[in-house]
């Protein structure tokens, strides 16, 4: 709690003390002292408050319309009702207070990745900087229990790094000599050598936290919405009540000026939009807040808010739903053995750094005698040929058995086919595939459960090997071997297959979509930790490489979005009502300052409910 | 150019809304918004930046002047 906090909570409890006692059977003089002692303490402040607003020509305040109704209620003599106005008024501000310190606190622990310093070896000294001073190719010292504070290379050590605070997963991750390292990571076991290859406000760390700070400026549309109402909704209530105490009294024959004017107080007290101007807003910036702790970081409440009318999912093939890790799936030998046949591919491919190659050696899993293998040359767009234990051998795809004039067995196979030639004669195939997420089916089960539309996958592989990921995950439409700029042209035909008010996602990996990402509703980018390109480009970035974190987010959104129209609905309604019966006479003073105070409480309880979500999906310790 | 403030003291959330839209009337102002969450005020402008925080600060002060905008 702040100090000033503190200061206005020591009042709140004096006041209410003295109010309390102003009960007590005691003689008049006393009960008068007592309650205008109680409302001097609160209400000072606030009269004070208005008094400066009215000077620089701010009407239609709320300490200004307190004020009036205090006022007011004194001038009818009722002393407790205004000593009650003001007390509850203050109590309902401190709450609020309260209750959106707390939030933005959980915030700020939440995303409490900035690196304070960075220690870097300058002339085989240590010396600690602040992290904007590193210059790309320094080299920085991570001790464990530091952040790590710059992008860079390992270029000595090996330890775990725990990225909760970036992906939201627990488990840690390895890291040793020669690979990236990203900052924001806390490095856990070992001392780490590092050479940066960023500077600061380029590190995925600055990025970040950039995106994190900004995205509550991108307002959803019932943030527009209640703030719009607000506006409106003051000058109303104020209007009516004037009319209220003024009219009847002059135009009805025996309303009395005393009971009309009380009415037009009960009026003066709802007047103000508190609850809802804040609750709403603190629902979205808990939902964001949730969203970053499982690694999902929204660039905007009005993303956070859009992706609950998410209509129709467009999915990139290659790494997003699918790993991008190839495998031997398949081995036809034809007149050899299986083995025989893996080998010899083993030995043609053993100098390549294609996934492809990797993938078979990877298949063999025995070690490769340099010594059989000799003549490796390369054809482009066809294969390699090569001489193994003096036989002349050949791997590629269909193009290299035309070379030899072979043919093709009959039945296409889903992946990727390589052709295996040993003497001039077809030895047999091995089918590639790329291998899908294990939560991929999963996720768009899920969507579709959540009411999307159409699920749809974009890919420029081979038609066989894309319908074939299309039937296992039940996707409604694949579209195959396009060019990247066939599936902008696609995405656009989809775009018109949705209704006025849906949404389109695209979900990619960042790197070679910006122009579909730009062009849908809702881009997400996959596996962002560690690309700039997907942090920039997108407007959800998922950290991790689980497409199940989408559903996550949507649930994030549906919750969000519920618990703001709660309060929307509660609050509205009940002022509303409120209104309505002081306006008939039949609340008083005391009703309208519980339904003020208590609906503020309430919705700001319940706002601060979006900040705790948990996830459905428990990864498997795999 | 999009230049984001923090707004110290911004203690009330419909100032919050009052600031976005008085910024948003001036002349110049192509995008504004202030997130009283957050307690920053992202604006966006064609015209000299410095005459439109000084703008920004006189509409601040009249709507809330315990609060001030921090450059």
């Amino acid at each position: 709690m702040t100090p000033k906090l503190k200061k206005t909570l020591r009042l709140i409890i004096i006041a209410a003390v003295l109010f309390a006692a102003g009960f007590f059977p005691l003689p008049q003089t006393v009960k008068i002292t007592l309650l205008a002692a109680s409302y001097l303490i609160v209400g000072t402040p606030i009269i004070l408050k208005a008094g400066r607003n009215i000077v620089r020509g701010q009407i239609f305040d709320e300490n200004f319309l307190m004020t009036i109704a205090t006022f007011g209620a004194v001038a009818l003599g009722e002393y407790a009702e205004a000593v009650a106005v003001m007390l509850f008024f203050q109590i309902g501000e401190f709450f609020q207070t309260y209750a959106v310190n707390r939030s933005r606190k959980s915030i700020a622990a939440l995303m409490n990745i900035r690196p304070d310093y960075a220690r870097v070896r300058r002339q085989g000294q240590l010396e600690t900087v602040s992290p904007e001073e590193v210059t790309v190719g320094s080299i920085i010292i991570v001790r464990p229990g530091e952040k790590i504070p710059l992008d860079g290379i390992v270029i000595k050590g090996q330890s775990a790094l725990d990225t909760a605070a970036l992906t939201g997963e627990a488990l840690p991750r390895e890291v040793s000599e020669g690979e990236n390292i990203v900052s924001g990571c806390i490095n856990l076991s070992g001392v780490l050598e590092i050479k940066t290859t960023k500077i600061f406000q380029e590190s995925t760390v600055a990025k970040i936290l950039d995106l994190v700070e900004n995205a509550a400026s991108q307002k959803a549309g019932m943030e527009n919405f209640i703030t719009r109402f607000a506006r409106w909704y003051t000058p109303t209530v104020v209007i009516i009540a004037l009319l209220l105490a003024l009219l009847p009294p002059l135009l009805i024959n025996g309303a009395e000026f005393r009971d009309w004017g009380y009415r037009a107080i009960t009026f003066l007290v709802i007047s103000c939009p508190c609850a809802l101007v804040i609750s709403v807003p603190l629902s979205f910036f808990g939902g964001l807040g949730a969203a970053s702790r499982c690694g999902i970081l929204i660039k905007g409440s009005n993303y956070l808010e859009a992706l609950n009318r998410a209509e129709i999912a467009v999915f990139d093939k290659t790494g997003t739903l699918t790993k991008g890790k190839f495998r031997v799936t398949a081995v036809k030998p034809a007149g050899i053995s299986a083995d025989e046949l893996l080998e010899t591919a083993a030995h043609i491919e053993a100098y390549s750094h294609h996934p492809i190659a990797v993938s078979i050696r990877e298949a063999w899993n025995r070690p490769v005698n340099p010594n059989d293998i000799s003549n490796v040359k390369e054809i482009f767009g066809t294969g390699i040929t090569a001489l193994f234990r003096g036989k002349e051998v050949a791997a590629g795809n269909a193009r290299l058995l035309q070379n030899f004039g072979l043919k093709a067995p009959r039945g296409t196979a889903a992946g990727t086919v390589v052709y295996i030639v040993i003497n001039k004669k077809y030895a047999g195939c091995l089918i590639i595939e790329d291998t899908v997420k294990e939560d991929a089916a999963e996720t768009i089960e899920r969507l579709k459960k959540n009411g999307l539309r159409l699920a749809v996958m974009l890919t420029g592989d081979n038609h066989a090997a894309a319908e074939k990921i299309g039937r296992k995950l039940k996707l409604d439409n694949v579209y195959a071997e396009l060019l990247p700029a066939d599936k902008v042209d696609k995405f656009e035909e989809l775009i018109n297959k949705k209704s006025a008010d849906g949404k389109i996602l695209f979900v990619g990996d960042g790197i070679n979509d910006a122009p579909v990402l730009a062009r849908s509703d809702i881009g997400i980018a996959m596996g962002g930790i560690g690309s700039d390109a997907a942090i920039e480009a997108a407007d959800i970035v998922i950290m991790t490489d689980e497409p199940s974190k989408i559903t996550d987010a949507l649930d994030i959104s549906r919750r969000t979005i519920s618990i703001a129209r709660e309060n929307v609905t509660f609050a509205i309604g009940v002022k509303l009502l409120v209104l309505t019966l002081g306006a008939l006479g039949y609340a008083s003073i005391w009703a309208a300052v519980f339904a003020d105070v208590g609906v503020s409480v309430l919705a700001i309880l319940n706002a601060v409910r979006t900040l705790f979500y948990k996830p459905r999906h428990k990864k498997n310790p795999a | 150019m999009r230049k984001t403030y923090q707004l110290e003291n911004l203690d009330c959330a419909n100032c919050a809304a009052k600031i976005e839209n008085a910024v948003k009337e001036l002349e110049g102002v192509t995008f504004a918004s202030v997130s009283f969450m957050t307690q920053r005020l992202t604006v966006e402008t064609d015209a000299e930046l410095e005459k439109i925080i000084r703008e920004i600060k006189k509409i601040i002060n009249k709507i809330e002047p315990d609060c001030e905008l921090i450059d």
